[in-house]
């Protein structure tokens, strides 16, 4: 935007200076817009950035191969650690003192024996044979073979020594190492050991709690948004009503947790941890949600098809059943879904209720000790294990995914049925 | 179990009555439906409401009471010497008697007359399962065969199942009041134990805050201090980074997208605030403390600041993020929401386009503006996550950014993850501070509607 050069009789020098000066203002406004916005942009890609880069690796799991002698009497015996280590020893013939032979045990996972012996116990066959199999490799050999723990740190501040780094080289040079995709993130649940942990027990929990959310707040929402949109009478009473909504859709939900605690779990006894309390708590908090977006949808119904409706006889009830709801569903099935989005990923009111709890079993019921996403989330992010930082990574997209999931089902729905009167 | 199989056959009767009502209806006036009072239909709801909604009132009061019932029972049925006791071994004795029943096993021996306590709960609990089922199915059919046998032509069915209808919508829309104040009970009720041990006053004015409680009287440093102002100032200082960082740049960015971005680039930019918005608090959180912490402090350190690794400006800086799209959005609205010919006429007098929006639009969408960044600091005040991942514990009472401060949120969140007793001042202290924040935020937030109210510009 260059200064206007004209013939105007207006143009004394401090005329243009001034005109300069109110450009230059305009340019750094703009600009200063362009910024804002850029930083909003960039802080996005640095936060998503962060996650995939920090948590891509999870996805990548370390395994060990071993031929395992499956001789009678150790399976009788049960002595399964044994014979894992005694074909991890093979695989290493460098070791031979005790010393080296300790630290070779903790190359794989304290899991091993116990994947073994569920693949034993699946086909007793097996026994007095000898298997090839792969096991996982304990959490610090694969941050190793990821690159995350470097061989040039002295071995003081290492978190392998030179025995096991030693042992490793051995394991690569002769081709029993190896990367593969890690099914364990998706099929197991929560485990002290990293590379035992997995997820599917919280997103078992997110499940069940999101459905008791969806059980109750949905119709309670919709009946109460029809109620207040197409029946209430307009008095102090509705207004009441009206505000109360307002004001809780915009408490924090940790006050929503401090309600569930108290009364969820304090006065009606409801056993803690249980997906039934989250779902409940969660219904208590999208409920203004769904009330909210259920009413704008069914404000963008027309009132002339409510009166021809009228007017051919139907009751109100039949009115708002047969006509206004159905053209105002689409808009309270977004709003819904976005509802549940978003109490897919609260954590503060399940961390009130004691959702925030180390739990191996993937939860059967209502009632089960459970987690979600969000919560074990929070605890991964806890743990000090690098390999944990990765999890928690992981984790994280795999949120994102679901929740991009059930966002895109709600753009999707909107673009599709949406209409305009 | 027998719950379930109850439910499934609630749902079948109702099945079963909708069609028997209507198809009984039909027959009443052989085939004339004109002459019904009602459409059929309406007398298959009468018949299936009959049928359906006395048996799940019943089942459901029944839900609510059966456990605290069939406790009494069992406590009635103990000898004295167990039961008298004071309020807390009471609960004790209860919590043992579900833990076995449960089959929970505990690390003591339990008594025998626990042990016999808790097989009588279970039994007890299971015959009340099972008259349940059978009450509930007998309830169930009784309503039917009433409702069936009063179907009439002249039965006012409409009248009578939309009376039902509107009584349910309006129970309905009592939930978000009975939300409100169940709320407000909780709160105030768990937070009236706490002050009856903590004097209010030294809890919003005391300067520390520790609140570790002795188990012995003797214990060095014994007594818990429930001094709330080093939360309160943690709150503040971290909500004013969030808003120093999210409202210049949400506003600005609301600006820039409502004046000056072209349609093109504004459906562009706009999914991005709102992907930002959509991200759980938790992420925000894992950012804060992973990524944006060791970066603060690693910046601070190569400047020569000392800077704590859960430092304040790192959390809030994080919240900010996480609240510009919040900011942006509102703006965003009420800036659309001035009417274009007051630009038009600003325009119209030689204003650049900067100067129309900061004296003309700016100064119409003002009282918007004020309403959406007293939402943003309520949001801000209210968040859990990001502090409770990113800031840190120690309650301290500073103004810079680089130290570590707690917050009301955090502190709310410790103390009641893990297993406490519930009725220690240090677990009730948690509701003292969640009464505080939700007045704040409460209060925030209808002064924040009557400005938009009061303050509105009436244009057209």
């Amino acid at each position: 935007m260059s200064v206007a050069v004209t013939k105007s009789r207006y143009q004394s020098e401090e005329f243009s200076a001034r005109l300069r000066r109110r450009y230059a203002a305009e340019r750094r406004f703009r600009i200063a817009g362009m910024v804002a916005v850029g930083i909003a942009s960039l802080m996005l890609v640095v936060l998503l950035g962060s996650i995939v880069s920090k948590g891509y690796t999870a996805f990548w799991q370390a395994q060990i191969r071993l031929e395992v002698t499956l001789d009678k009497q150790h399976v009788e015996e049960r002595n399964y650690t044994a014979i894992v280590r005694q074909a991890l020893y093979a695989q290493v013939p460098a070791a031979t003192d005790r010393a080296t032979r300790r630290s070779l045990n903790d190359l794989l996972s304290s899991g091993a024996p116990y994947e073994l012996e569920a693949m034993v116990n699946a086909n007793p066959s097996l026994v007095g044979t000898t298997q090839t199999v792969w096991v996982r490799a304990d959490d610090e050999i694969d941050q190793f073979m990821k690159g995350f723990i470097r061989r040039d740190v002295p071995e003081s501040e290492r978190r392998l020594n030179d025995v096991k780094i030693a042992a490793i080289d051995a394991l690569v040079a002769n081709g029993s190492i190896r990367s593969t995709f890690n099914t364990t993130l998706f099929t197991a649940g929560d485990s002290r050991e990293p590379e035992q942990a997995g997820i599917l027990g919280a997103v078992v929990g997110s499940a069940l709690t999101l459905v008791v959310t969806m059980l109750l707040s949905v119709p309670i929402g919709i009946a109460a948004a029809v109620y207040l949109e197409e029946f209430a009478p307009k008095n102090r009473w509705t207004d009441l009503i009206e505000v109360n909504i307002n004001n809780l859709a915009a408490v924090p939900s940790i006050i929503f947790g401090l309600l569930g605690l108290a009364v969820f779990l304090g006065f009606f006894g409801l056993p803690r941890s249980a997906p039934l309390v989250g779902g409940l708590v969660m219904a208590l908090m999208t409920l203004p949600v769904i009330i909210i977006a259920s009413r704008v949808a069914l404000k963008a119904v027309p009132p002339s098809i409510r009166e021809a409706a009228l007017g051919v006889g139907a009751s109100p009830l039949q009115t708002v059943t047969h006509h206004v709801l159905p053209l105002a569903l689409p808009g309270i099935l977004t709003g819904t879904i976005i509802g549940m989005a978003r109490a897919l990923g609260e954590t503060a009111p399940l961390l009130m209720i004691g959702m925030v709890a180390f739990i191996v079993d993937i939860p059967g019921g209502l009632t089960d000790s459970a987690t979600a996403i969000p919560v074990q989330i929070y605890m991964w992010a806890d743990s000090p294990e690098r390999a944990f930082t990765e999890r928690t990574s992981a984790a994280i997209m795999i949120l994102l995914a679901f929740l991009i999931l059930m966002n895109g089902l709600a753009v999707f729905l909107r673009k599709k049925f949406e209409r305009r009167w | 179990m027998q719950l379930t199989v109850l439910l499934i056959i609630l749902a079948l009767l109702t099945v079963i009555g909708y069609q028997m009502g209507r198809s009984r209806a039909v027959a009443s006036v052989g085939g004339r439906i004109v002459e019904l009072h009602s459409v059929p239909s309406y007398h298959g709801f009468y018949v299936a409401l009959w049928a359906g909604l006395p048996a799940l009132l019943l089942f459901a009061f029944w839900g609510a009471s059966e456990g605290w019932l069939v406790m009494q029972m069992v406590l009635s049925g103990l000898p004295d010497r167990l039961v008298n006791g004071d309020a807390q071994s009471l609960g004790l004795l209860r919590a043992d008697i579900l833990n076995l029943a449960h089959g929970v096993t505990t690390g003591r021996e339990p008594d025998p007359e626990v042990v016999a306590a808790a097989e009588r709960y279970v039994r007890l609990h299971a015959l009340g399962d099972w008259s349940l089922l059978v009450i509930g199915c007998c309830v169930a059919i009784g309503g039917l065969l009433y409702a069936r046998r009063r179907i009439d032509p002249d039965l006012r069915a409409r009248n009578r199942v939309e009376r039902t209808v509107n009584i349910a919508l309006v129970i309905c829309s009592l939930v978000a009041i009975l939300t409100t104040i169940g709320i407000v009970l909780s709160l105030l009720f768990e937070a009236i134990r706490f002050f009856a041990v903590v004097n209010p006053l030294d809890f919003l004015f005391g300067t520390h805050w520790s609140p570790q409680m002795a188990m012995r009287a003797d214990q060095v440093g014994s007594s818990g201090s429930f001094g709330a102002i080093p939360l309160f100032a943690g709150t503040l200082l971290i909500t004013g980074i969030a808003m120093a960082v999210a409202v210049p740049v949400g506003l600005m960015a609301a600006i820039f997208m409502s004046e000056y971005a072209s349609p093109g680039l504004r459906t562009w930019l706009k999914p991005i605030l709102e992907v930002l918005a959509g991200i759980p608090t938790v992420v925000y959180g894992f950012f804060a403390a992973l990524t944006m912490a060791p970066f603060v402090r690693d910046v601070g350190n190569s400047l020569g600041l000392s800077v704590s690794s859960e430092s304040a400006l790192a959390a809030g800086f994080v919240m900010g993020v996480m609240i510009i799209p919040f900011v942006s959005s509102l703006s965003d609205d009420v800036i659309n929401a001035v009417p274009q010919s007051l630009r038009d006429g600003s325009y119209g007098l030689g204003a650049t386009k900067s100067e129309t929006i900061r004296l003309v639009v700016l100064p119409a969408a003002l009282p918007g503006i004020v309403a959406a960044i007293m939402l943003a600091v309520s949001r801000a005040i209210g968040e859990t996550m990001i502090v409770t991942m990113a800031a840190g514990l120690t309650a301290n009472l500073t103004a810079n950014p680089l130290d570590a401060v707690t917050t009301v949120t955090t502190q709310i969140a410790t103390l009641l993850v893990g297993d406490q007793e519930f009725d220690s001042p240090k677990t009730l202290s948690a509701f003292g501070l969640g009464l505080v924040l939700f007045v704040v935020t409460l209060t925030l937030n209808m002064v924040a509607l009557r400005v938009v109210q009061k303050y509105r510009e009436k244009y057209d």
